[in-house]
């Protein structure tokens, strides 16, 4: 019995030593929370920023994964100091409501509705909101939805609106229609499996492209802008945040260099440009 | 099928290879369920003989609710932690959120129950006859109490082993409180569970071999206490 005693707290004394130890290594540097779309992050485009940025201002940036629905709560919630999302009406509401600082968008690429090769739906060149017109009418092929509340499921659901048709009938609409709750990536690895439609941004579609038996099949119409923007969280409305550093991850994003950097993101791998750069200004 | 032998292959090439990432993430996974098994069992041990020793009003009730809550889902329990701990909830002040020491505390909730009912369902298994034994030879309470404990060890040891991996292998709290951030607080399971979603099976399946392999030493440690 003393045996097991001794074992334990010698166990125990040594992973506080170790614990401690860790923790006193270095001086703690700062840490910086971003919530980012699941779309960004899939592209790899963070894990490729990050280290420059970590580099440049000496602090740690934590780059979160969630839906833009979730990181917007995040930033509410104060559990991130800045998020990097795109959806344009939930984000001028975010600043609206006190929330968020200003809203800087940084980069734009397009949504484009991918599907399988043989197109059951037979909506191939159409523009976005007759494509949907039609997989509704014929309920032909499957269409695998983000749902999660997310910029990209704001954007189906714009276009949805657009078909005219009201969501929640779209939700009913039959076994055609599935909902994933997943983030961008893993939605898009669904759509393949089940040889589905699926709306999705042209960055992950590119990253994923390898791994998915899927074809761009509409990819023209205004309605598929798709716009990514910084949002520092408001520190007079949502304490502790750290505005400071937040400000610097924006000025970085919108600085020239990084810009060209965004701009030659993918291009060498993928021959298609995965971001179009924008400093600040909204693309028309 | 085939996803299976490729993951044994990258398994073995990753150890061997002591890949930085990979020995990052499992140093990090063994930290924290160690930690919190070792805090945890360290709590409930010694709650759990007091439970079983004495007898009070609503101690069968108290059992059944400990009982109940073995089978508490992780993200439930990640969720509540979370709650707790977000800036805008009750501790959110201590900025714990999104780093490994918030998951430590989520695993101690998380394997409590277990550790608590099986102590007391460890203790219970012990004849009576030694309890009665020590009491007449003179012992006092705590002397009577860890001669049973003693009696009881392969049972407790049994108990930790499971508290460890439920710890170990659980990835609603790790990834709600931790956040999966790379580098941070990503761990085996919640990366697991990242390449799974993006599509990359074979090193999931590379990971979470790693992972019963860390499994497997620890248990052999720990029964070596169990069989003394």
């Amino acid at each position: 019995m003393k045996r097991i005693i001794y074992c334990v707290l010698s166990a125990f004394i040594l992973f506080s030593l170790l614990i401690g130890t860790i923790g006193c290594a270095a001086p703690p540097k700062q840490r910086l929370r971003v919530a980012t779309t699941t779309s960004l992050y899939d592209t790899g485009l963070w894990g490729y920023l990050e280290p420059v940025f970590e580099e440049k201002y000496s602090v740690e940036l934590d780059v979160m994964y969630a839906g833009t629905g979730k990181a917007l709560e995040y930033g509410r919630r104060g559990d991130v100091d800045i998020i990097a999302v795109h959806s344009k009406a939930r984000e001028e509401e975010f600043v609206a409501e006190g929330y968020g600082v200003r809203r800087v968008p940084f980069a734009y690429n397009y949504f484009l509705i991918v599907g399988p090769a043989a197109d059951p739906a037979g909506i191939k060149g159409l523009s976005p909101e007759e494509a949907f017109k039609k997989m509704m009418t014929t309920g032909n092929g499957g269409f695998v939805s983000r749902g999660d509340d997310s910029g990209t499921h704001s954007k189906e659901k714009a276009i949805w609106k657009e078909a005219g048709y009201d969501y929640e009938t779209v939700r009913g609409a039959g076994g055609w229609y599935v909902e994933a709750g997943s983030g961008m990536g893993p939605t898009l690895m669904m759509a393949s499996e089940k040889q589905a439609y699926t709306l999705t941004d042209m960055g992950t579609y590119l990253a994923y492209k390898g791994k998915l038996e899927l074809v761009p099949v509409v990819d023209r119409g205004d309605i598929l802008l798709n716009v990514y923007s910084a949002i520092a969280v408001n520190p007079e409305k949502v304490p502790g945040v750290k505005i400071d550093m937040a400000d610097n991850l924006i000025s970085f994003l919108t600085s020239s260099e990084i810009q060209e950097l965004i701009s030659d993101y993918g291009v060498g791998e993928y021959g298609l440009q995965l971001f179009i750069p924008c400093a600040g200004a909204e693309p028309e | 099928m085939v996803e299976i032998w490729h993951g044994l292959t990258r398994a073995i090439g990753l150890i061997i290879s002591l890949d930085p990432e990979v020995m990052e993430i499992a140093g990090r996974s063994l930290m924290i369920s160690v930690t919190s098994a070792i805090l945890a069992s360290l709590l409930c041990l010694p709650l759990g003989s007091l439970i079983h020793f004495h007898r009070f009003p609503g101690r069968r009730f108290l059992i059944n609710l400990i009982q109940t809550f073995f089978s508490i889902p992780t993200v439930a329990v990640g969720l509540f932690v979370f709650v707790l701990f977000s800036r805008a909830g009750p501790l959110g002040g201590l900025d714990l959120l999104f780093t490994p020491v918030v998951m430590v505390l989520g695993q101690m909730i998380l394997i409590t129950p277990i550790l608590l009912g099986l102590t007391i369902s460890a203790l219970s298994g012990v004849d009576r006859a030694i309890l009665d034994t020590a009491w007449s030879l003179g012992a006092s309470g705590l002397q009577t109490a860890m001669v049973v404990m003693k009696e009881a060890r392969f049972a407790v040891v049994a108990a930790v082993i499971m508290g460890f991996g439920r710890a170990i292998s659980e990835v609603g709290i790790a990834l709600m409180v931790g956040g999966n951030i790379k580098g941070f607080t990503r761990v085996i399971t919640t990366a697991i569970s990242l390449e799974t979603s993006k599509g990359d099976l074979e090193l999931s399946m590379a990971l979470g071999i790693i992972l019963i392999s860390i499994a497997l030493v620890v248990n052999v440690l720990l029964n070596r206490i169990q069989q003394r």
